[in-house]
């Protein structure tokens, strides 16, 4: 039966609909269009609990807004963008599969630069000014670049180190710390292999804390000296690589897979772009009980992650209800709790009523792998154009050995 | 319109439907990426051609090694397979050891490439099942050593990865061979004339029985050299085979990358073709310099020893792939599972149930998207079969390479045209297209497990239900089709697992809107918990696995009274 219902739908999809009009700034607008829809939101699939969260926010926007969301679970944000890119090219200018991008950084910036995205509307959500942008300059900008509407943050991330405590004492507080540290146990800690996400962001927190001219780091790329900039980096790399696992001669394929090798015992040092990450595995059985995890003294690379639309989405006004609903209070606490997903809040506390803030009580299971609270300056991500030249030089030096 | 036209008719058209079925889509993905490696892609900017994606290509630092790898690792894979299913063959064709194996043969074809690689993976890595087999009373370790197998720059576990995958679908596709060669005639001849055992099957049947394991033998070096999947578990990475980089390199969110990708995805189908080439030019050569040998009449050529060695490696390659599977099995109830500990304790059926729930849908998406192609499949493959008969002459030789395209044309290199071609067409994602998509790739598959059968059907049935008044339909539903009931039910059991098996075709042609168990385990491994990416694999397996016991049994229970229509225990 439901099949058929299924079919049903795919066949009035394809008659020309009775356009659903809404107006951005007429918000009862948007919801009364978006009444029906189905929104296909393409978000990685990778994580059970932040799935298991997804299908929560399905349940919950069914209720309120009647709204029917798909999680197109990929494996890769690319797949998406493919997607899209593929459907533009063929002329598909309004019946876009999909609705909804979980995504950042570098994939924003190539939709954005291609006329990919639908905009701007982050800022006419209502839940938008919960944010406080005004105080956290960062909910408006993706590695630098002015977000301009173009998406709307969604949670926030912060490279995170985690060891077992069981087998190191006293972890590295720095990135030259590190360089000892791992003298000191050969084997035992790798990174991503660029340009994996989280190996590229290592590339980065190391030529942040090395460079000479971190300054430079923030404008475009072709206005600095690569060379000058990057030279600490390399040779901070020639130094480390022979005491990495496997000699640095492979690495790992990114982030899960590193955490895969510390649960094996494999590696005794590890990060994370999710600080909640290491004590939600420990939860989940994947890593040992004795995992802590922590910030660099002088500050990890921080950013935030939003979602977006692309600009031939077939079901725009449900995608933006969808949006909006994901930075109510409710849906931000729910995907805070350690026990579902411990996605950091994109809010400002101090925009929400106080009954709102106690939903954001935090949960004492496993707290002792967390990292603390209070240490830790958020590093603001480099311009997005050191990415590729960054990721080709690594190529260039290690990348075919 | 009289029925026996209207048979006609419809066993006229479904050639050139298969056909179409096959060609359309990879012609049209091929062309779809020729045209970006040639800088045409007016939505990301590109409107003029230009030769800058090669050249950027070209720049990419490894490149050779890249190649080379692809094309070492392809070959030496499949000439291994090769060689280790002819000397079984010959050592043991017809033996209870035979027989053992044969059984087990569609079961372990059902075991997903992925699911296979990361089975062995994790019975070798360094935190793997035998080191805590072994750890730490014999080798002192109390953590994991550091030794990089698998991933070892020399490629050696991607090689075993795709040995232990291709050896049992060789010998399947060997099955039908060997009784349309007449080995057994052959080998009775040989031996009478005083051959050894080995010795005959290599110099008598041999030269029979290559020719038809030529193509199957083409689709497995297609394949080993153009894997993604098994490459990215068990291949080295710095730098990693060709097409994995080619991947890479087309999921690289920078827009611009998707030039130089499609570049590289010309290039991997110039390599595989390249593969191909080197192929067959040294199966050129072995036939003339064996001719010689063939003809010298000595009766042995160490046997004894030769079979000593198939048997040590068949044994080697089943057992790796059943401690693999075990292992996998294992984790699936694993709670935390720290080195050394051998097994896992207490197990655990928590990842079952917290997985179950998030199983239903995609497992009946999976069996509805793996039937209907099944079904489309079968229909046109009959189709071309029946017309080949009805025409009496065998396929040309173009068409066969026709139903090999989709085994042959690397997926990188046509899936992303593909994808542009349903958009350019208006093709709606969804149901449809996958199984459209699917299709394409079980079709070739169906065909190469029943043209054998269906070729060998004696037609004097068929003449004798004519000449007793029976219409061609009658003829064909009540004569043929029952006859061919198991070889049809065993290659309905192939495709479908070939169905379930499929990624690519799934997420892009269906936009992600198509859940199956093999989108779920591709997108679960990504996240890298071994329990769930176990389950996921079991699943995987566990519905070929269904699917072949059906092949079996149904035909079991129809021919209850008629015992002589049951496969003989050849």
């Amino acid at each position: 039966m439901k099949d058929i219902r299924r079919w049903l739908m795919v066949v009035l999809a394809l008659l020309p609909t009775a356009s659903h009009a809404y107006e951005l700034s007429d918000w009862t607008s948007v919801t009364q269009a978006a009444k029906g829809q189905t929104v296909y939101w393409n978000a990685w699939g990778g994580d059970p609990r932040t799935n298991a969260y997804i299908d929560w926010v399905a349940e919950q926007v069914k209720q309120r807004y009647a709204i029917d969301l798909e999680h197109v679970k990929v494996g890769d944000t690319a797949e998406a963008v493919t997607r899209v890119v593929a459907e533009k090219a063929a002329g598909n200018e309004d019946q876009g599969a999909v609705d909804l991008i979980w995504l950042n950084g570098e994939n924003f910036a190539a939709l954005k630069n291609n006329d990919l995205l639908y905009g701007p509307w982050a800022e006419q959500l209502p839940n938008f000014s919960l944010t406080a942008p005004g105080q956290n300059p960062e909910v408006r900008e993706d590695f630098t670049l002015p977000t301009e509407g173009y998406e709307a943050p969604w949670g926030r991330a912060q490279i995170t180190f985690y060891y077992d405590s069981a087998r190191v004492d006293e972890p590295p507080r720095s990135i030259p710390a590190l360089l000892d540290w791992a003298k000191a146990h050969p084997g035992r800690f790798t990174y991503p292999q660029p340009p994996a996400f989280l190996g590229t962001t290592f590339l980065k927190q190391a030529l942040l804390a090395l460079t000479e001219h971190p300054k430079a780091l923030y404008e475009p790329v072709d206005q600095a000296d690569f060379d000058a900039v990057t030279q600490p980096l390399w040779n901070y790399l020639d130094a480390l690589h022979p005491y990495l696992w496997r000699e640095g001669e492979s690495f790992p394929s990114g982030g899960p897979q590193m955490r895969q090798l510390m649960g094996d015992g494999a590696l005794s040092l590890a990060f994370t772009f999710t600080p909640s990450a290491p004590a939600a595995a420990v939860l989940d059985y994947q890593l040992p009980p004795t995992t802590r995890s922590y910030f660099l003294d002088n500050g990890t690379l921080g950013n935030v992650h939003f979602v977006a639309i692309p600009s031939n989405a077939q079901h725009k006004a449900g995608a933006l209800t969808v949006a909006n609903f994901l930075l109510s209070p409710e849906a931000q606490a729910h995907k805070q709790d350690l026990a579902v997903w411990g996605d950091t809040t994109v809010l400002d506390m101090q925009r929400l009523s106080p009954s709102q803030r106690e939903m954001f009580a935090s949960d004492s299971r496993a707290a002792e792998s967390l990292p603390p609270q209070s240490s830790g300056d958020t590093l603001r991500e480099p311009h997005p154009s050191w990415i590729e030249p960054l990721e080709q030089a690594w190529r260039q030096r290690y990348g075919a050995q | 319109m009289s029925t026996a036209v209207a048979y006609r008719l419809v066993v006229g058209v479904l050639p050139w439907l298969t056909i179409a079925l096959l060609s359309v889509p990879v012609v049209a993905g091929v062309l779809g990426a020729l045209a970006p490696a040639f800088g045409w892609l007016p939505v990301l900017g590109g409107e003029r051609l230009t030769l800058v994606p090669w050249r950027q290509l070209f720049a990419v630092p490894g490149l050779v090694d890249m190649a080379r790898l692809s094309l070492v690792t392809g070959l030496a894979s499949a000439a291994l397979s090769l060689g280790l299913v002819v000397l079984f063959l010959g050592s043991f064709l017809h033996t209870p050891l035979y027989r053992r194996v044969q059984r087990w043969l569609s079961p372990l074809l059902a075991v997903p490439h992925a699911a296979a690689a990361i089975g062995l993976a994790f019975l070798l890595a360094p935190s793997g099942w035998v080191a805590r087999g072994l750890s730490p009373w014999v080798t002192g370790w109390q953590y994991p050593p550091d030794f990089a197998f698998p991933g070892d720059a020399w490629g050696l576990s991607l090689i075993l990865g795709l040995v232990i995958k291709e050896v049992p679908f060789l010998l399947l596709m060997s099955l039908a061979a060997l009784v349309q060669c007449q080995a057994r005639e052959r080998l009775t001849v040989a031996r009478t004339l005083g051959y050894r055992p080995l010795t005959a099957f290599l110099k008598g049947v041999m030269p029979g029985l290559y020719p038809l394991l030529r193509l199957p033998l083409y689709a497995v070096v297609a394949f080993a050299t153009s894997t993604v999947d098994v490459a990215m578990i068990l291949g080295p990475t710095t730098p990693p085979p060709l097409a994995v980089s080619v991947v890479g390199w087309l999921n690289d969110p920078a827009l611009s990358m998707r030039f130089m990708a499609s570049a590289g995805a010309m290039l991997q189908l110039l390599l595989t073709l390249t593969a191909l080439l080197i192929w067959w030019t040294l199966e050129r050569l072995v036939a003339r310099v064996s001719r010689g040998w063939c003809r010298d009449g000595r009766r042995q050529c160490g046997d004894r020893w030769l079979a000593g060695i198939a048997w040590l490696a068949m044994r080697t390659v089943l057992g790796l792939m059943m401690a693999a599977l075990a292992g996998l099995a294992l984790w699936s109830v694993a709670g935390y599972w720290p080195f050394p500990a051998f097994l896992p304790w207490p197990p655990t059926a928590h990842n079952w149930l917290n997985a179950a729930d998030d199983l239903v849908a995609p497992v009946w998406q999976t069996l509805g998207v793996a039937l209907a192609a099944t079904l489309v499949s079968v229909v046109l493959v009959l189709g071309a079969l029946e017309a080949e008969t009805q025409r009496r002459r065998p396929m040309r030789p173009w068409a066969q390479l026709i139903l090999y395209l989709p085994l042959l044309v690397p997926s990188v290199a046509f899936l992303f045209g593909l994808v542009m071609m349903q958009a350019q067409v208006g093709v709606r994602p969804g149901l449809g297209a996958v199984i459209i998509g699917h299709a394409v790739f079980v079709l070739p598959y169906v065909f190469l497990s029943l043209a054998e059968s269906h070729r060998r059907l004696d037609p004097r049935w068929s003449q004798q239900a004519r000449s007793l008044g029976a219409g061609p339909w009658r003829v064909f539903w009540h004569v043929r089709l029952p006859l061919l009931l198991t070889p049809v039910l065993t290659a309905a059991a192939v495709g479908f697992a070939v169905s379930v098996g499929q990624y690519l075709p799934t997420i892009l042609l269906g936009a992600g809107r198509v859940v199956t168990v093999t989108t779920e385990a591709v997108s679960l491994a990504s996240g890298g918990d071994r329990r769930l990416t176990a389950i996921y694999a079991l699943l995987q397996l566990l519905l070929p696995a269904i699917g072949f016991m059906l092949a079996m049994l149904v035909p079991r229970y129809v021919f209850r009274r008629r015992r002589d229509l049951l496969p003989g225990t050849d």
